[in-house]
């Protein structure tokens, strides 16, 4: 433990973030770790950005303390931290060249000969060729990649991401979210991003926050997040989840048979959905409950109206206090 | 970044504060002193200024004042609004005609008003041709009078009405219309049931634009309108030179300033962000 | 109802700009009389060997260049201030320098500075003139500068501190070159409003300080003369060109 404090880049003790409408950051405390890939995950209006900008400096905490490498920066102006942010629009400045952009920050610090640094980003991000080109001529993707290119050459404590993949379509998402975590490990610089897609946030992270309504329900890496839920809402946010009585399921958790020996319920088929790599089949069971469960392979043909037996085990069970 | 912020608006500040708040200020001090013999103003004060707007000779110039800027806003706008949806219908030379309505505007006030001047003198253009073709055997007065006042200013402030008519008509919907024609109107009926009043608010901001400075014209009565006290703005400048009653000169400047903030702000409500 | 909108569009464009045309045409005419007996330059000769007028010129010349470089740079910085924050004092001023009328804002200012010179010892000259327009030309910059804000991305600005920019730096390097055509445009503006203003100026200038605005009004009171057709020309193809340029600029 004590180790890992002091190596920890950031730390939030105790947050809050009044605005005059409402609490945005209701008392969050967080430790991140360097060189590791963080996620803070949420719905919007859950606090998520607010935070981002506390870290990064366009925001004063109400009360509690932001200590970067162990010192409070909660007074430091947001261009003397040593943090970087890459922001949801990209905001790259559409009057310099791909190579101003990346170069900006690296002027701002007065260095004087950083063309060879500025080249090695543009590499990195794979934009040889394209350092001349305006802004306005490039590509969403590109973008995306300039801003990550200017914000790493300064080499920052931690980089902060605002749902950076928010405007890209699906495709290109998924592929950047390999790139963005093979370029997190090649420099080792942390990343805190932030994201409502749940789906991301597991795929990339070495840990997640979870947060709701201005309040980290949970952080933990990926696995654990997902097969145990500290709350309610934790467990209904990261993948579906069937509220069966007061267990909720998972839908990949339940089975379904035609003629089951053991069984917990039987069910009415109400639709069955076919999604390519699995099916999806909507239940209405005994109870008057509906629930959704997700089978993969060549056992799923299930007809609307047919009457089937549905099982799981006590194991796939989870409970959270009311 | 308070701080940037802070002496980024002090020049504009101390700029406004000084030759635009402090002048007025003391306009309004003085429209409550009374005239010195010289030509300064003196101690008692009075609020004799205020009373005197109501003789009647003075109230007349006020009268004609508030008479004319709102029968040039009227002209302005009935001049305008076709002119408006003539350019918002021009597809691909829109910018053009824009640009053509408002370029006039752009060259100098003062020639524009002199040109006026040149077409309507005894022996301006136009008497010269009316009494070439025989039409007439001598001039007509068509100078020095209210007319060519109105003539003057509608000429000289008609693009303020146009810009923000237009604004207002290219907003709308192009849907719109052919909504209402999918209902059964015929275009002349779609105009004056969806297009008119959704451009109201334009109707507004424009005659916001157009009656400010009508109201206080000087330079228009003063070469069109021939006599030395046409409108209010001509009436101030003589008690401000000639006639040496600058507490008088206050009073009238300060009645046509509440003039115009009590027409004007429920005006600029309604024109919306037009402004 | 399209023939007649063209029909009342054509008339309505005549009616702006023919006075114009017959202003420019009878510059040319060798008469004083409004009949045209033929082509001549003499009018365009009297107004270049007229040296009050020369003088008169480049007095507006140069009130016009200072009063418009200093009230871009006084209302762009007053547009960016209020834009960062509300200031709804200076607003307010800025709105009611709008609707105060011309007439009214010269004899203010001519009372402000009477009141003055009793104290400072100074009398009027170039230098109230150019004080006088500044005041009235921040209001139309920082109108024309505040609408060019609005259009852009406030997070441009937050990137560049993000990156070390100070926010003067942010605003010089980011926000500035952003708002470069607005402000040449907005500039160009006040350039032409103060070249041109006759009231504020003849009640605030000099003896010494005549306008061009002045020598014509002068001129006109005495009756018409080809020389103001000439001198107009020259003005509108003036004021047309710049006019013209600023237009190209904004589109930018």
């Amino acid at each position: 433990m004590m180790i890992a404090q002091m190596q920890a880049i950031l730390e939030l003790r105790n947050v809050v973030k009044d605005f005059p409408s409402h609490r945005a950051v209701d008392d969050i405390s967080l430790t991140l770790e360097a060189g590791r890939f963080y996620s803070l995950l949420g719905a919007s209006g859950c606090g998520k950005t607010t935070t981002l900008r506390l870290i990064a400096g366009f925001e004063k905490p109400t009360s509690g303390e932001i200590l970067l490498n162990g010192t409070r920066v909660n007074d430091v102006p947001p261009y003397r931290r040593n943090v970087s942010t890459v922001f949801q629009s990209y905001a790259l400045f559409p009057h310099l060249t791909v190579e101003k952009n990346i170069a900006f920050g690296l002027e701002q610090r007065g260095e004087r000969s950083f063309s060879g640094k500025v080249e090695q980003a543009i590499e990195m991000v794979r934009l040889s060729g394209k350092s001349k080109r305006l802004p306005a001529e490039l590509s969403g993707g590109e973008k995306q990649r300039v801003a990550l290119a200017r914000s790493l050459v300064l080499e920052p404590s931690i980089l902060l991401l605002d749902e950076p993949l928010a405007a890209l379509d699906l495709k290109l998402r998924r592929e950047m979210r390999a790139e963005l975590k093979a370029m997190q490990q090649r420099t080792g610089i942390t990343f805190l991003f932030v994201t409502h897609d749940q789906e991301e946030a597991l795929a990339m992270s070495d840990e997640i926050a979870i947060m709701h309504r201005g309040k980290i329900e949970q952080t933990g890496p990926p696995r654990e997040v997902y097969r145990k839920p500290a709350t309610r809402f934790v467990a209904g946010f990261l993948g579906a989840m069937n509220w069966i009585g007061d267990a909720g399921v998972r839908p990949e958790a339940l089975r379904i048979a035609r003629n089951g020996s053991e069984y917990r319920s039987t069910a009415r088929v109400e639709q069955s959905l076919f999604l390519g790599n699995a099916v999806h089949v909507l239940l209405k069971l005994e109870s008057g409950e509906s629930a959704t469960a997700e089978l993969t392979g060549a056992e799923a043909d299930f007809r609307t109206g047919e009457l089937v037996h549905v099982n799981w085990s006590s194991a796939d069970e989870m409970r959270f206090p009311r | 970044m308070k701080q940037l912020r802070f002496w980024m608006l002090a020049p504009a500040r101390v700029w406004m504060a000084l030759f635009f708040a402090a002048p007025l200020l003391i306009v309004v001090a003085y429209s409550l002193l009374t005239r010195g013999d010289y030509g300064g103003v003196e101690q008692p004060t009075t609020l004799e200024n205020f009373t005197r707007l109501f003789d009647p000779l003075y109230g007349a110039i006020l009268l004609r004042s508030l008479v004319i800027a709102i029968v040039a806003t009227a002209f302005c706008l009935l001049l305008g609004f076709p002119m408006a949806l003539f350019i918002s219908r021009s597809g691909r030379r829109k910018n053009l005609y824009l640009q053509l309505v408002t370029l006039p505007f752009w060259t100098s006030f003062l020639v524009r008003t002199y040109a006026w001047l040149f077409l309507l003198r005894d022996t301006g253009l136009i008497n010269t041709l009316l009494i070439k073709a025989g039409i007439v055997s001598s001039p007509l007065p068509l100078l020095y009078n209210n007319g060519a006042v109105l003539l003057g200013l509608v000429y000289g402030y008609l693009p303020f009405m146009v810009l923000p008519l237009y604004a207002t008509i290219e907003r709308m919907e192009p849907a719109l219309l052919e909504a209402a024609a999918d209902l059964g109107a015929r275009p002349f009926a779609a105009l004056r049931r969806v297009t008119l009043p959704l451009a109201l608010p334009g109707m507004f901001a424009g005659s916001v634009l157009v009656f400010i400075p009508c109201m206080g014209a000087y330079l228009t009565p003063d070469l069109l309108g021939g006599g030395k006290t046409v409108m209010a703005g001509n009436l101030i400048q003589n008690q401000f030179t000639t006639a040496r009653d600058w507490p008088f000169g206050s009073a009238v400047s300060l009645m046509l300033m509440a003039i115009n903030m009590l027409l004007l702000l429920p005006m600029m409500r309604r024109s919306e962000d037009v402004l | 109802m399209k023939r007649g909108l063209s029909l009342y569009a054509a008339v309505a464009f005549a009616f702006l700009y023919v006075p114009l045309f017959v202003l420019v045409v009878f510059s040319f005419n060798q008469s004083r009389f409004t009949i045209w007996t033929g082509f001549s330059l003499d009018w365009y000769r009297a107004v270049f060997a007229n040296t009050e007028m020369a003088e008169a010129t480049w007095n507006s010349v140069v009130i016009a260049v200072t009063s418009s470089a200093l009230s871009a740079v006084i209302g762009t910085l007053a547009a960016y201030g209020i834009w960062k924050r509300r200031s709804p004092l200076l607003t307010g001023s800025l709105y009611l320098s709008l609707v105060t009328p011309e007439i009214v804002t010269g004899i203010s200012l001519l009372a402000f500075f009477q009141l003055v010179f009793r104290v400072v010892h100074l009398t009027l000259g170039l230098y109230t003139v150019v004080l006088a327009h500044v005041a009235f030309s921040i209001a139309y910059v920082a109108i024309v500068v505040t609408a060019r804000l609005r259009t852009l991305d406030p997070s441009l600005e937050e990137a560049a501190m993000d990156l070390g920019a100070t926010p003067w730096r942010a605003f010089w390097r980011v926000t500035l070159p952003a708002l470069a055509p607005g402000i040449i445009a907005a500039a160009l503006l006040a350039l032409i409003v103060s070249f041109d203003d006759y009231v504020i100026t003849s009640l605030v200038a000099g003896v010494d300080s005549e306008t061009l605005p002045m020598v014509i009004y002068a001129i006109a009171r005495r009756g018409a003369n080809p020389t103001i057709n000439a001198v107009s020309t020259l003005i509108v193809v003036g004021f047309g060109a710049l006019i013209i340029i600023s237009e190209r600029v904004r589109q930018r």
